[in-house]
């Protein structure tokens, strides 16, 4: 999860194989290009915050490919749909490969947000007889946070969602998560993978053993770790976003064999019952080509961007009254956030990004409520003065650790200056 | 101080982070204030109110809503208590 979580508050007026898949072309695979220049990004410009892109150069080429090749709707008989048919499927083949699993327990849906959504609704949806409670941590996408309260709401029954507090890194309570899986009717308990905001990893073997020893599902957002982290092993429903890997938007919903899950509205012809259409051919190619070039350097990109994240952390860390959030050593390598006293947000980003750099902040300033980031409110961190980096893969930005060094040096007086503009320096 | 007595700040209206500064420059100009109600509507002072008292070593007491806003009591550390406390 990621800056594209729009957050759970109402609108103001209310085990997978470690090993890297083959490099097997895809069938558009041209030749590698290098990272194109964008227009709306001169060389000046300080790419640090990739939670939705740009995309992987190389499939950035495979979509443009793509487009000429797989236009098709795969579910026609004719040879342009016959041909869009095979390329979906092979995309399957390489995402399933990926992830260890079969590809008839891989179905596309169109984006990250609806997969985690559809899978909550499908898991509660089987086990309709037995009850209607969803138990999800604090800090998970507000996908799941915000249907599972309207849901509570419309039935009057608060006890339909539990929220199960985290600690203040943002790790979830597992005492707190053992007694709200034993709350009668209890169907469905939601764990992200790691929390894209913060960086914090969930503590996902315990999660699953407790859920299991209840008989509840366990859905795992793997939205902000896929293609950056190991491919998480303890899930019985998975979602990934194949942002997360230098793809385009596209949701991927893993249900693994003998899950009892069911959609109340499947077309059975469509994604497997899960979807209501069949993705444009085009994205799910060039999702299955960034992830096998991110899958085969996810390694060393981590180590890069590990090491890279440490050096943001001991920076902010020295800008006084300044406060650097998530756990510092079980953390995505990728993410790094940090809170600033007296520090309005949406003056730091502005102040960043005339210097130009692009960072992310989960204050209530920067949001278009006026609610901060539900992530900082549960961990029980300072929300304002807050500054978001989520690290572009290697391959995306070749001049990520010059811009990395440039944020480093930029840090402390850019927050000095815009506490200057406030007049609340020496408070 | 004199026990009982409370300091109200009223920050009805601000947006953060602005309730926030004005309870640190109170607490900055008076070191000795002693407890402090700041009252505001910015709900993002729900949070950080509790997360400035931590940081700098005073002591949250409560808040309590109250209609349109909400006040937040705070007991603030002597000098010495709170330079301990960073």
């Amino acid at each position: 999860m990621v800056s594209h979580d729009p957050g759970t508050n109402p609108r103001p007026d209310a085990p997978a194989s470690s090993k890297p898949p083959s490099a097997t072309p895809l069938p558009t695979s041209g030749t590698t290009p290098q990272p194109p220049r964008d227009a709306f990004a001169p060389a000046s410009r300080h790419l640090l915050d990739a939670a939705a892109g740009p995309l992987h150069p190389v499939a950035r080429e495979t979509l443009h490919a793509a487009v000429a090749v797989g236009w098709a709707d795969p579910d026609r008989l004719h040879a342009e749909g016959r041909r869009a048919r095979a390329l979906l499927d092979r995309s399957r083949q390489v995402l399933a490969a990926g992830l260890g699993v079969r590809p008839g327990e891989v179905s596309f849906l169109p984006s990250g947000p609806a997969a985690l959504a559809r899978a909550v609704d499908g898991v509660a949806y089987a086990a309709r007889r037995r009850g209607a409670r969803t138990v999800a941590s604090a800090v998970e996408h507000s996908a799941v946070l915000v249907p599972g309260r309207s849901r509570a709401a419309a039935a009057g029954d608060a006890s339909l969602l539990a929220e199960v507090p985290v600690d203040e890194a943002g790790r979830v309570d597992l005492g707190a998560w053992a007694a709200a899986l034993a709350v009668d009717g209890t169907v469905v308990a939601a764990l992200q993978s790691a929390n894209g905001e913060v960086g914090t990893r969930q503590p996902l073997g315990r999660a699953r053993e407790l859920a299991a020893a209840r008989g509840v599902p366990l859905v795992v957002d793997a939205m902000a770790s896929l293609g950056r982290d190991d491919v998480p092993a303890d899930w019985d429903v998975l979602v990934g976003d194949a942002r997360s890997w230098g793809g385009p938007p596209l949701g991927v919903l893993v249900v693994r064999e003998g899950v009892r899950w069911q959609w109340a509205y499947a077309r059975a012809d469509v994604e497997h019952g899960r979807a209501d259409v069949t993705p444009w051919v085009p994205l799910a190619l060039a999702a299955a080509e960034a992830w096998q070039q991110t899958a085969s350097t996810r390694a060393d990109d981590a180590g890069t961007t590990r090491s890279l994240v440490t050096a943001i952390r001991a920076a902010a860390s020295s800008v006084p009254d300044t406060e650097v959030v998530g756990d510092p050593d079980n953390r995505l390598p990728h993410v790094v956030t940090f809170s600033s006293l007296y520090v309005d947000g949406e003056a730091v980003v502005g102040a960043f990004d005339r210097a130009g750099f692009a960072v992310a902040s989960g204050s209530a300033c920067t949001s278009s409520t006026l609610e901060p980031s539900h992530v900082l409110a549960a961990m029980g961190v300072l929300t304002h003065g807050n500054v978001r980096v989520t690290l572009p893969l290697p391959a995306v930005s070749p001049t990520l650790a010059d811009d990395v060094a440039a944020f480093v040096s930029a840090l402390a007086p850019t927050v000095a200056g815009v506490r200057a503009e406030l007049g609340v320096a020496g408070l | 101080m004199n026990a009982g007595e409370e300091t109200v700040l009223d920050a009805r209206g601000q947006r953060c982070p602005l309730p926030v500064i004005r309870l640190a420059r109170l607490v900055h100009d008076r070191p000795d204030v002693g407890v402090v109600v700041l009252l505001a509507t910015d709900p993002a002072a729900a949070h950080d109110v509790p997360a400035w008292c931590r940081m700098r070593g005073h002591r949250f007491l409560e808040a309590r809503a109250e209609g349109d806003h909400s006040a937040y009591v705070v007991e603030v550390a002597t000098p010495s208590t709170a330079a301990a406390g960073r």
